[in-house]
């Protein structure tokens, strides 16, 4: 299967039947952090947009580096130029040829060599353009390696659960937290800011998606009613989640830290509180946190087997290629 | 253009004709009216009711926009005629002010304004007819697009799931807008567009009947204005893609009610397939409310430069090439929603080709007005903004082509930033520009030209202050069609409320301007802009005789684009 591609999947019965299954086996909060999981602070400004900000976020992939650099060092300054050239061009007639300083005038109506500069020059730009952007779109679409991390991805009205099929198929549901003084999103889950490490308000989740930093994880996303779109600017993310339909992407962070994103298609009354937060961790803690939860498992094995056996945990940490999650994402598949 | 029309003297025969069928009575002479000139009027008249309260409706978005929280929906809902909305019936709200705001711009203000309105008036004397082809029919386009509007306006206040409303965005995607959205309210949404949509399907096989079959002698194709070139391929353009969206939202009006399932995946259905039926329509639409600004921007720079404009011919198939390739890169509208990789490489490289006979307009209205002898006259102070204004929202949508791009782009306000400038601030711009160049001629009666002048200042700053901000908003990640946002995004959303006001005080000013004209303008002469304007219309009297043209004006053979 090749990343990105579509896959045609179960009815969507089937995705609904998987979420509502997901909210009786989401882990509590308070059981993780017993067990040694404590959610990363958010740094300020990174992952998350900036007051009065100008411009795109700083980027944390390697392709959103890519796609930034082409925006800042060709697109960008080809528009200005263009949009600058222009104005000059209407200056220079405004000021030029204007019924006072040109009262007569002239009756030329044609210029073959003219027209054909202003045809010809801008394809060339164009293909200028070209090169880079359907560069950026093939590497885009380079499908992760057989042994990556599969996470699924599901749009709900109005949250997303996340399922970990190579790590004992346990779902999180993350809904976001609701914000002081306004009515509540969602009744029964805290207020933004009750915890030292929560984000920024309509941003904060109570449960994120955590993944494992450094390394490609295939990302395998859907919905469960209408469709969402699963975005995160800070790692030039966006994909959208169809009913009947499994769409793929390679996911790679280039360091532990939390991004935040907000669903980016029109989903009904609540699209506005449905946000992304995305924590990355090294591998280890990864594996520290999947195992918080009941039915978590690391290389096929659960928390009480893994600290019987503890030789075998880092090395599915530090060798995730000789893991054989290449197996199971395999039979998922 | 110079069409020649000083070797045209049938105009004083005109004035002679006031035969008692030539005024009718009230309710025959507008409601059964098969005047093009009439029903232009009442195209236009209806756009600008229409744009008022599309307007209002960002009015509304705008001042929810200007702080975090949520202010005023809850107020809004009750206008509505919701009791006691919850928080969610509130949101929902929000979607609906969206919804109606994109529908009414689209086929209510702009579409009527443009074609309807200028296109009426203005195509069959611009080639020396007595009217359009089928006068009948024209009456049958208004009045569908009334109803059309009536049924858009009801869908407000009936249920539509969460609340009282169509909240699917103008859009309609599936399956919000059929499993997601039980009651009425999308239902007459539907109604809407089919009522709307047929009304332009028949405005378009009249305008090409006309323009094909009722040119005066001697008016070549290549001697038409190029409005009446701009109208030709808008008019195709609405006929090949209209009946596609009738088709999509056909197919939504059956998921809903008959138990079809042509978008829901759970009968085999694909809700993907709805956004490639509704952008194969969608796509040439937003070129169906450019391209008619185009001709009306050609015909003001050619008048007030008193030149010929130049490269007639590369202009008017610049038009036909921008329609042809308008059908091929609708799925730029969808780069998210998992496209294969090659089909993603071809729709970026399709869509960046449109850059090519844009780029050739720009740079011939341009070159037209240079070794001009340019009058700053209104109309030639709104058609250079909208020069540069159009520049901005053109050069933002190459940016958008790149599929790999857009990844981080797309559905945020860099898009709303982007076809506002081309839109809001083109189409808008080129419609101003277009009422200040005829509306003495439609009328009789001059505006100011201080007002129409302050008006554009106004209006310039204004809308720049609500838009160029938003390219910042959408570069820092904040998506469409949200009630609330991160307090990140706070300054440049306060920013843009700030610059709806300043917009909204523009419009003060030209509604002034019409009641100036009317209590105190001064009589038009028929061509008060002097030598520089030469197509048919500054021949007639200002306002027109009510019929025109009994004895078809002979265009000269000398006569040269």
């Amino acid at each position: 299967m090749i990343s990105g591609q579509t896959v045609r999947c179960a009815p969507r019965a089937a995705w609904a039947c998987l979420s509502s299954i997901a909210l009786f086996i989401a882990a509590p909060a308070l059981a993780q952090e017993a067990a040694g999981y404590t959610p990363m602070k958010p740094t300020p400004g990174v992952g998350m947009p900036v007051d009065g900000g100008l411009t795109f976020q700083h980027q944390y992939s390697p392709l959103g580096e890519y796609a930034l650099k082409i925006y800042n060092w060709a697109l960008m300054p080809i528009i200005t130029v263009i949009c600058l050239f222009v104005l000059a061009l209407l200056i220079w007639v405004v000021v030029r040829y204007n019924h006072r300083a040109n009262p007569v005038a002239s009756k030329t109506s044609h210029n073959t060599t003219i027209e054909i500069v202003w045809t010809v020059l801008p394809v060339l730009i164009l293909v200028a353009i070209a090169f880079p952007s359907i560069d950026l779109i093939a590497k885009q679409y380079k499908p992760a390696p057989k042994e990556a991390l599969t996470i699924k991805v599901t749009g709900n009205q109005w949250f997303w659960t996340y399922g970990y099929p190579d790590n004992g198929d346990f779902e999180v549901v993350s809904m976001m937290l609701n914000v002081p003084g306004q009515p509540e999103v969602n009744p029964g889950t805290r207020e933004v800011g009750t915890k030292p490490w929560d984000g920024p308000s309509h941003l904060e989740v109570d449960n994120r998606l955590v993944v494992p930093a450094g390394e490609p994880i295939r990302l395998q996303i859907t919905a469960a009613d209408v469709i969402h779109s699963f975005a995160v600017p800070s790692l030039w993310f966006k994909l959208d989640a169809v009913p009947g339909r499994i769409n793929e992407k390679v996911l790679f962070v280039e360091k532990p830290g939390v991004y935040y994103g907000q669903c980016s298609e029109l989903c009904g009354a609540k699209h506005g509180f449905m946000p992304i937060a995305l924590e990355a961790l090294p591998r280890d803690k990864y594996d520290q946190w999947v195992l918080t939860h009941p039915g978590g498992v690391i290389d096929g094995k659960d928390a009480a087997e893994a600290a019987a056996a503890p030789a075998a945990t880092p090395a599915v940490a530090t060798v995730p290629v000789d893991s054989p999650l290449a197996a199971s994402t395999g039979a998922a598949e | 253009m110079a069409t020649t029309a000083d070797h045209f003297h049938g105009n004083a025969a005109d004035h002679g004709h006031d035969h008692a069928h030539d005024h009718p009575g009230f309710f025959a002479r507008w409601f059964m009216s098969t005047n093009h000139k009439d029903i232009g009027t009442m195209y236009l008249i209806f756009a600008i009711f229409a744009g008022i309260i599309g307007g209002a409706f960002s009015g509304m978005m705008r001042a929810e926009l200007a702080e975090p929280g949520i202010q005023y929906l809850d107020t809004f809902a009750k206008w509505f005629g919701a009791t006691n909305p919850d928080f969610t019936t509130t949101l929902h709200t929000w979607n609906v002010l969206i919804t109606a705001h994109g529908l009414i711009m689209v086929f209510f203000m702009v579409m009527p304004a443009m074609i309807g309105g200028f296109g009426n008036w203005f195509v069959p004397i611009m080639i020396g007819a007595p009217d359009m082809a089928f006068p009948r029919m024209n009456n049958i386009s208004f009045w569908l697009t009334v109803a059309g509007f009536i049924s858009l306006m009801c869908s407000a206040f009936v249920p539509g799931g969460t609340g009282l409303g169509a909240g699917t965005g103008w859009t309609v995607y599936a399956p919000l807008s059929t499993y997601g959205s039980p009651g009425m309210a999308v239902d007459f949404g539907i109604f809407a567009l089919h009522l709307a949509g047929a009304g332009s399907i028949m405005g378009a096989i009249n305008f090409i009947t006309t323009i094909f079959n009722m040119r005066a002698p001697g008016m070549t194709l290549h001697k038409m204005p190029l409005f009446v070139w701009s109208v030709l391929v808008t008019a195709f353009l609405l006929l090949l893609s209209l009946p596609v969206l009738a088709a999509a939202i056909t197919m939504l009006l059956t998921d809903r009610n008959f138990g079809t399932t042509f978008f829901d995946p759970a009968g085999g259905g694909d809700p993907v397939l709805y956004q490639h039926l509704f952008w194969f329509f969608g796509h040439p639409e937003v070129y169906i409310m450019i391209l008619p600004g185009f001709g009306i921007i050609s015909q003001i720079i050619s008048t007030f430069s008193k030149k010929p404009v130049f490269g007639y011919l590369g202009m008017a198939y610049a038009m036909v090439a921008i329609g042809v390739v308008g059908f091929i890169v609708w799925a730029h509208h969808m780069y998210s929603t998992g496209l294969s990789v090659d089909v993603k490489m071809y729709f970026t490289a399709a869509t960046m080709i449109i850059a090519v006979p844009t780029g050739v307009k720009i740079f011939s209205w341009i070159a037209t007005m240079w070794g001009g002898s340019l009058e700053f006259k209104s109309p030639l102070v709104w058609a250079i903004g909208f020069i540069f204004l159009f520049t901005v929202g053109g050069v933002t949508g190459v940016v958008l082509a790149n599929g790999g791009i857009d990844d981080a782009l797309h559905d945020t306000y860099y898009v709303v930033a982007h076809f506002h400038y081309v839109l809001s601030l083109g189409a808008v711009t080129a419609l101003f520009a277009g009422f200040y160049y005829w509306f003495p001629k439609m009328s009789g009666r001059m505006h100011s030209e201080f007002l129409a002048n302050l008006h554009f200042a106004i209006f310039f700053v204004g809308v720049n202050m609500i838009f160029f901000p938003m390219h910042f908003l959408g570069a820092d990640g904040m998506p469409r069609r949200i009630p609330d946002y991160p307090e990140a995004y706070t300054y440049w959303n306060h920013f843009a409320t700030v610059g709806y006001m300043v917009m909204a005080a523009s419009l003060v000013v030209w509604l002034a301007n019409i009641v100036y004209a009317f209590v105190a303008g001064r009589q038009a002469e028929d061509n008060y802009w002097g030598e520089g304007a030469t197509t048919l219309e500054w021949t007639l009297s200002s306002p027109p005789p009510f019929h025109q043209f009994e004895t078809l004006p002979v265009i000269a053979e000398t006569a040269h684009p």
